[in-house]
């Protein structure tokens, strides 16, 4: 199990336990904790609904190029930006930190 | 005016399953859909992924599988509006609906069936919190018609292929282009990209990079806009128009207000045969949601075969409907 942080747009801290065993990325774990994330694309880096802010200094594989892409159809990108659908929960990512970043209207 | 048994919303795989399931009933449909052809986000999104958990297709593309559904229901002869929005729903007199599209075409029909997916897809708007303010008054989306901007100062905002085709073309109609863009690199077409950077280098477009528009003023109409740099601060630039093309995004619309019972963007169903809280209007696929839903099309399917069970047992209340197998009967079409 390991555990990863997650602010909401409120900034109310929410700690998830998960088990990395079970192929879970972590727009699909937001989701399973009922965290405002819409995924809207089911996972396929085709929407930017679960765009987040990686606020740890947690090694991540590098965004592929329909991650990239579709970052650039997303708003209030910054250098920490990431897809939460495209980041498979691993054991490395235990104390990770992330915090949503705002909806598009 | 169009006339149908089952008016169905939302061209997507379960739309025009409903279409086969009506068939084989006897039961004439039409389709209504916001996007210019049939096939819903297979065709707009993701038309060259491979689906793998279509019964009996190891490995289908989703291009492929909308063709495929397209030859099983032709025998079917369904009517299409394409590119049009359903927008007001109204019960008649006798009982029917009546719909209207944004463009004014009237369908009426007895049986609804919103097959609506995600919903429908609309341009993605940049949250700048007064956008909305200089909508048509020097903001657009969609460029409808390039000859607005001939001879006008614009900024073009956005990385993808859209963007970078606007540039080009509008280069040769507009006064002045900039297209701004978060990054440094483009991913767009390979020529596209090219030809931007070409167009730069000759001093005919102005191409700010790793920036992004945060801010527009102006009193009537669009006056300037605030460009944020990731390194020196921010700047101002005169324009007569912004146009963000970000791509589309997907929204419930029009049906929002159409008095279903609706949940965290879906509308709420019962699962004996997917009604709505609307008698005589349905509701199938990714836009209903019930305790145990999944997003599948497969379970898409299966609820389009039940739904019209029960819209074929409304339209003719004094006769016993049996199953009959294909397999038996085959296919018989209109």
């Amino acid at each position: 199990m390991i555990t990863i942080k997650v602010i909401d747009r409120e900034g109310k801290e929410h700690k998830l336990e998960t088990p990395t065993d079970m192929n879970l990325n972590l727009m699909e774990l937001c989701k399973a904790y009922e965290l405002p994330v819409e995924g809207t694309c089911g996972g396929m880096a085709l929407c930017s609904t679960c765009h987040v802010y990686v606020e740890s200094n947690t090694e991540l594989n590098e965004a592929n190029d329909d991650e990239e892409d579709m970052l650039d159809q997303a708003f209030f990108v910054e250098e920490n930006s990431r897809l939460g659908c495209q980041l498979k929960l691993v054991d490395e990512m235990d104390g990770m930190v992330v915090r949503l970043a705002p909806e598009s209207l | 005016m169009i006339e149908t048994d089952i008016l169905i919303i939302g061209a997507g795989p379960c739309g025009l399953f409903t279409v086969f399931e009506a068939g084989l009933v006897q039961l004439r449909c039409h389709l209504i859909d916001a996007l210019p052809q049939a096939g819903g986000q297979l065709t707009e999104i993701y038309p060259k992924k491979p689906i793998y958990d279509i019964p009996g297709m190891p490995e289908v593309l989703a291009g492929d599988l909308v063709k495929q559904l397209m030859e099983q229901i032709a025998p079917f002869k369904p009517g299409f509006t394409l590119g049009e929005r359903a927008e007001t729903i109204e019960k008649m007199e006798d009982g029917r609906f009546k719909l209207i599209t944004n463009r004014g075409t009237v369908h009426v029909a007895p049986v609804i069936a919103i097959a609506g997916g995600l919903g429908c897809f609309e341009p993605r708007k940049p949250p700048i919190s007064n956008i909305f303010d200089f909508e048509d008054k020097g903001v657009e989306y969609i460029i409808k018609d390039p000859e607005l901007y001939r001879d006008k100062q614009i900024v073009i905002a956005g990385g993808g292929d859209s963007a970078l085709d606007w540039t080009i073309f509008l280069a040769d109609v507009a006064k002045e282009v900039m297209l701004v863009h978060r990054r440094k690199g483009f991913r767009g077409a390979p020529d596209s990209v090219a030809k931007v950077m070409e167009l730069a280098d000759a001093g005919k477009i102005k191409l700010i990079t790793e920036a992004e528009v945060i801010g527009l003023n102006g009193d009537d109409r669009l006056e300037n806009v605030v460009i944020k740099h990731k390194r020196d601060g921010e700047s101002l630039q005169k324009t007569d128009h912004f146009i963000p093309l970000f791509g589309l995004s997907p929204k419930l619309g029009p049906m929002a207000n159409w008095g279903l019972n609706i949940t965290k963007n879906a509308i709420e169903v019962n699962t004996f045969d997917y009604s709505t809280n609307v008698e005589g209007i349905f509701a199938i696929g990714d836009i209903n949601t019930y305790p145990g839903k999944l997003k599948l099309i497969l379970c898409g399917f299966h609820e389009a075969t039940l739904m019209v069970q029960s819209a074929w047992k409304m339209l003719n209340p004094d006769r016993k409907l049996t199953l009959k197998y294909t397999t038996v009967q085959g296919v018989k079409g209109f």
